[in-house]
């Protein structure tokens, strides 16, 4: 099988053009003064806080939940003619979504017109009957878009660019993006003057300009909230970050109430009505009334302000259904039914397991194969053939059997790695890219995104809920470095 | 702001403010715990510091013996009391985190990193070793907060939410400080007055104004020995002594002020009424009615006002 790194070209020979300078400057640094980095890195997270919380572990001393995400001094570098060609197929691929997601809504042609199975969407879990002929502004409904892209090897041994997942419904790290970056320019400025690195830190601003583009009154100053569900949540830390970022309020359900279809926050001086809801909640707990009945992270009645127009919802409700891993293989599909292109981006060829053939094909398979769950989320209950052992198998096989609609199979890439620390030194890790797309009055992005790096040898499961780290990100401004 | 919000700031400051003042006050009782003494009034001493901080029950409950050692540690590290030290500042830290984007990125990260040492210096090492120096930095870390609220808030609501916290809890201890010294004597271990016991007093009234760094301060002001309505004269009335009562009252009412509007006046009366009587207050009158029962009256009153404002602002409406 071929592998591919960023930094190394294949057999020893060389370094690819834009890890160059990188490479030397790294070459002359003393390993204790790395080191040393390594620490200050490490107390500066724990200071600022920058942690995140796994359900049902303790720390070391039983008090809390709060881990750091292990933060990699060695940068992932992207040359400028590679970002160029992923960020027009981002565009692209998000443009399509939001209109996928517009029409099975409405008058669902695509399903009409026989691209996508009917009951594939409508019997999906994630459809929401709700949504139904409900009109948004604008009609974006994936404001905030974490589309997972990783490389591996062509046949030719090229690095190819594919997009593993989209995620619609609330997709996190990007404060990780933002405070990796801060870290990188803190630790080693001077790499900064040698590289010209395209700059991040307007992510908060954009955000705030699409939340504020989603508003739909008329109004001039619309009030724009980030929800949250509290400070157990995983990613507490993000939700305060971004809403401190953006000057927004951070509330959580039991601060909102509804009146008349108007969605208010309970302030010292009195009800205050709020235009634009940034949620870091999924669909279900949103409205008590709608969805879950036992929820108390959204608020009854929100289901109601939305369907009336007086409130906009970030991301709409009912995204699911576009982000599915049974909805993923018809994604190239829908380019070429929306916006009449050939997709820029390539998808991993994907084996939906409530057809007979490819469930055929992937029982036969399973060794060679990834098989992840449809609704999965996580690296939670995925099977990575390659990397299981004969029992692991066989067990994932008695549960794909006995629902095979819940999974999809993919083949197992060998996904590019780059140098990373480890404690024996400087190791390759496979690595993936999280790009935050944007869609308000334009679809837009910050160059790079965030790059996960799965920390133990040879895995592949960079989520940090298993052990994952990151890495900054740098898109270089121009291809001469 | 969010009413949640500004609970939290409230009690963040709140508790950052009783950290120091539980400091302050085991500082005044361990340094009189070094004067020679016996060991039944040593004991009065301390028992006296859990009784004003309303805490005897639930350290008999845990504890067979008042002793200094034992008093220490409930105080201090002990998680389970409330009132204690580690307990305050895991509290200050929790509704900091609640609300971290409220706060300016600096402010959080004194209130992080307080969190984080305070672990280190109460769990890992001996604090009994040396209690003055954790007392030192118990205090100074308190400084740090307000000089960082002060220096980087927006003078905005939410710092005035801090302000009403930190004056609040303020004026309540120094009141219970104040107080220790009659606990003491309510116990009758300080019967008659002979010359030991005046010597004594110095000693107690002297620690006191040490413990809120008033002894140069009542130098200064009074150019006179130590006499004990003097002190109680500077801990409550003065407006120009930044712990007294009557200080920590005008900063209450000056920063409800700011978070009210004229809808809300039930807390701005009570605190205006409370701050009046000590504006016009004389010391002369107070210790004729008696002290203990003027601080007692004093305390169910801040008590009041505290839950009229949570009423009023922060508990959702």
């Amino acid at each position: 099988m071929h592998r591919f790194d960023e930094m190394h070209l294949e057999a020893n020979a060389g370094l690819r053009a834009h890890y160059q300078n990188y490479a030397d400057w790294l070459s002359r640094q003393q390993a204790e003064s790395m080191q040393a980095h390594r620490i200050e890195a490490e107390m500066i997270f724990r200071k600022v806080g920058i942690t995140f919380a796994v359900y049902g572990e303790k720390d070391e001393d039983g008090s809390g939940t709060e881990r750091l995400i292990p933060f990699d001094l060695i940068p992932r570098i992207i040359p400028a003619h590679e970002w160029h060609s992923l960020q027009r197929g981002l565009i692209q691929r998000v443009t399509a979504l939001n209109k996928f997601l517009h029409d099975v809504y409405h008058d669902q042609e695509i399903l009409k017109a026989g691209v996508i199975p009917t009951e594939q969407v409508t019997n999906n879990s994630q459809f929401r009957p709700e949504m139904m002929g409900v009109n948004v502004p604008s009609d974006i409904y994936s404001h905030i878009s974490g589309i997972d892209i990783v490389r591996a090897p062509n046949a030719q041994g090229e690095g190819e660019y594919y997009v593993l997942e989209d995620n619609l419904r609330v997709p996190s790290g990007v404060s990780y993006m933002l405070e990796d970056r801060k870290m990188m320019m803190r630790l080693f400025p001077e790499l900064f003057r040698s590289y010209s690195v395209a700059p991040v830190a307007h992510y908060p601003d954009l955000l705030l300009e699409a939340l504020r583009n989603a508003s739909p009154q008329d109004v001039e100053q619309p009030t724009v909230v980030v929800l949250t569900p509290g400070m157990f949540n995983s990613a507490y830390f993000e939700h305060a970050f971004l809403a401190q970022q953006m000057g927004l309020e951070l509330v959580e359900g039991q601060d909102l109430f509804v009146k008349d279809a108007y969605v208010y926050m309970r302030t010292t001086r009195g009800p205050k009505r709020i235009d634009v809801i940034y949620r870091r909640v999924d669909d279900d707990f949103l409205d008590p009334s709608v969805f879950l009945a036992n929820s108390t992270l959204g608020c009854s009645g929100l289901m109601e302000a939305y369907k009336a127009g007086h409130v906009a919802v970030c991301n709409a409700i009912g995204t699911g259904v576009a982000d599915d891993k049974s909805i993923y293989p018809f994604v190239p599909k829908m380019i070429e039914f929306y916006l009449g292109e050939k997709p820029i981006l390539n998808n991993v060829p994907t084996y939906t397991c409530r057809n007979a053939d490819d469930l055929k094909y992937t029982l036969a398979n399973l060794p060679d194969l990834v098989v992840k769950q449809v609704h999965g989320a996580g690296g939670y209950g995925m099977l990575v053939g390659p990397a299981s052992t004969q029992a692991e198998i066989a067990a994932f096989r008695e549960a794909l059997l006995a629902n095979p609609s819940n999974y999809v199979a993919q083949p197992t890439l060998s996904l590019s790695t780059c140098p990373t620390y480890v404690e024996s030194g400087v190791a390759p890790r496979h690595i993936d890219l999280r790009p935050f797309v944007l869609s308000g009055k334009t679809v837009q992005m910050v160059p790079g995104g965030l790059t996960r790096v799965a920390l133990k040898e040879g895995s592949l499961v960079v989520n940090s809920s298993q052990g994952g780290g990151t890495k900054d990100t740098w898109v270089l401004e121009s291809d001469r470095s | 702001m969010l009413s949640r919000t500004a609970d939290h700031l409230f009690w963040m400051s709140r508790y950052t403010e009783r950290a120091e003042n539980t400091a302050r006050m085991l500082d005044v009782s361990y340094q009189m715990s070094l004067l020679p003494q016996s060991a039944p009034v040593a004991q009065m001493g301390w028992q006296g510091l859990l009784s004003i901080c309303e805490l005897l029950p639930l350290y008999k409950s845990k504890y067979q013996e008042v002793t200094a050692a034992n008093v220490m540690r409930f105080m201090v590290s002990d998680e389970s009391n409330p009132s204690s030290i580690i307990s305050c500042l895991r509290s200050a830290r929790e509704n900091a985190r609640a609300v971290r984007g409220s706060l300016t990125t600096e402010l959080w990260e004194t209130q992080n990193q307080t969190w984080l040492e305070a672990q280190r210096h109460i769990h890992a090492h001996n604090f009994l070793d040396d209690p003055a120096k954790l007392f030192e930095w118990v205090k100074f870390r308190s400084h740090l907060s307000r000089g960082v609220t002060i220096g980087t808030m927006l003078k905005d609501e939410a710092r005035s939410f801090m302000r009403l916290g930190t004056y609040l809890e303020r004026g309540d201890n120094t009141a219970r400080l104040v107080d220790v010294k009659y606990k003491a004597i309510e116990s009758d271990f300080f019967g008659e007055a002979n010359g030991k016991d005046q010597e004594y007093d110095f000693y107690h009234w002297s620690a006191i104004l040490r413990s809120v760094s008033a002894f140069e301060i009542y130098r200064k002001v009074y150019r006179d020995v130590i006499r004990p309505d003097r002190v109680a004269e500077l801990l409550i009335l003065r407006s120009d002594m930044p712990r007294s009562l009557h200080a920590c009252m005008e900063e209450v009412v000056s920063n409800l002020s700011i978070v009210s509007d004229n809808l809300r006046s039930g807390t701005q009366h009570k605190a205006g009424k409370l701050l009046s009587e000590l504006k016009f207050g004389q010391i002369e009158e107070i210790m004729e009615t008696g002290l203990h029962a003027f601080l007692t009256q004093y305390l169910d009153k801040v008590n009041v006002i505290g839950e009229s404002i949570s009423a009023d602002f922060l508990v959702a409406s």
